[in-house]
């Protein structure tokens, strides 16, 4: 005898007449791979441009740091009768900065993974904490920079102290514009005027936070570890 | 990147698809792991400044050790904490054309200045 029954089916047909999930689940503008605010990007690549832009962006500031960083690799030995590296450094100080520096590149990349999450309130408490230890490291500097100068270390006092203060301080501009744009980030993530996905948006400012981090890891090994 | 991306190949536009550049949350790196890398960048700094107090130690033990050191933290932090290592070939082409050039560029220009010969 011929089984004739049918075996319900393993996954429930989707009932036409059961009212669509709530919109609500997901904040809107966090990426769940559906268009939220009627916008669809078409690239040639199937990537995002925004993010090849930015990698783009970063490949070039390699250039600039890396003129920067050869600038004072070379006049690092040029400071006549002045103050050179040696009577300068303070190394368990900039260790400290350094760290750091480092931790908030992990408080950055969980910022990012709490809004791949979609978790909001996370994002805004890690974005705030990385903006906080940027401007700790940033006091650091403005104390370090002080001292040196306090001790006779002018922006003209000598080629290595033109090209330490110019390498130094354009990574302390970088480091003080990712501030603002981490704390820009957080107002707009807290007034919802982000447009589009917000979770590429905060990987962006993460992505431009880490090559800071990376930069002052060269930074810190060839301008204040390496002897001259 | 998920199945329904597909490049084109006539060079027409296609839908961007928003999971497409995020390649590393298929590969599921955890917070627990993002804090075991940072603490693993923190040992090898606190390696560098210990070797060079190191007293006696020569110059061409440590600056070498300085420098890979130095290189592992670099990449360390771009290939997982910038998703470099999981993501697309051509980001990686844009970035690392970037450093290639700056590397190649300032190591000719150093040359021309007898830096590595001082």
């Amino acid at each position: 005898m011929s089984d004739t029954t049918t075996e319900p089916p393993l996954t429930p047909e989707p009932d036409a007449a059961a009212p669509a999930a709530p919109d609500e689940a997901i904040p809107a503008g966090f990426d769940d791979g559906q268009d939220h605010i009627g916008l669809v990007h078409h690239t040639a690549t199937g990537l995002s441009n925004t993010k090849l832009a930015m990698w783009l962006f970063l490949g070039s500031e390699c250039l600039l740091f890396g003129g920067l960083i050869s600038t004072y690799m070379l006049y690092r030995n040029r400071q006549g009768d002045a103050l050179g590296p040696d009577q300068l450094w303070d190394i368990p100080f900039t260790s400290a900065t350094s760290f750091v520096l480092l931790m908030s590149s992990l408080t950055m990349v969980l910022s990012v993974s709490a809004a791949k999450r979609k978790d909001e309130r996370g994002t805004r408490l890690w974005l705030t904490v990385t903006a906080l230890l940027g401007g700790l490291f940033l006091a650091g500097q403005v104390y370090e920079f002080t001292v040196f100068y306090r001790e006779g270390l002018g922006y003209t006092t000598s080629l290595f102290s033109s090209s330490f203060y110019t390498l130094t301080g354009f990574h302390g501009v970088h480091v003080a514009v990712g501030i603002i744009m981490l704390l820009a980030l957080v107002g707009m993530l807290a007034k919802g005027r982000i447009v589009g996905d917000k979770a590429e948006t905060v990987e962006m400012v993460g992505l431009y936070w880490h090559f800071v981090d990376v930069v002052w890891i060269v930074i810190f090994t060839l301008v204040y570890l390496v002897p001259a | 990147m998920s199945s329904d991306t597909e490049l084109s190949t006539t060079g027409d536009a296609v839908e961007h698809d928003a999971t497409a550049n995020d390649d590393l949350y298929h590969h599921e790196i955890s917070d627990k792991t993002y804090i075991l890398i940072a603490l693993f960048l923190a040992v090898l700094t606190a390696m560098e400044v210990a070797v060079t107090e190191i007293a006696g130690m020569p110059e061409a033990l440590l600056i070498p050790s300085l420098l890979i050191m130095m290189v592992i933290k670099f990449f360390v932090v771009v290939s997982y904490f910038m998703h470099l290592k999981h993501d697309s070939a051509l980001f990686k082409f844009g970035f690392y054309i970037g450093l290639g050039g700056a590397i190649v560029l300032y190591s000719v220009m150093l040359t021309t200045f007898h830096f590595f010969l001082a």
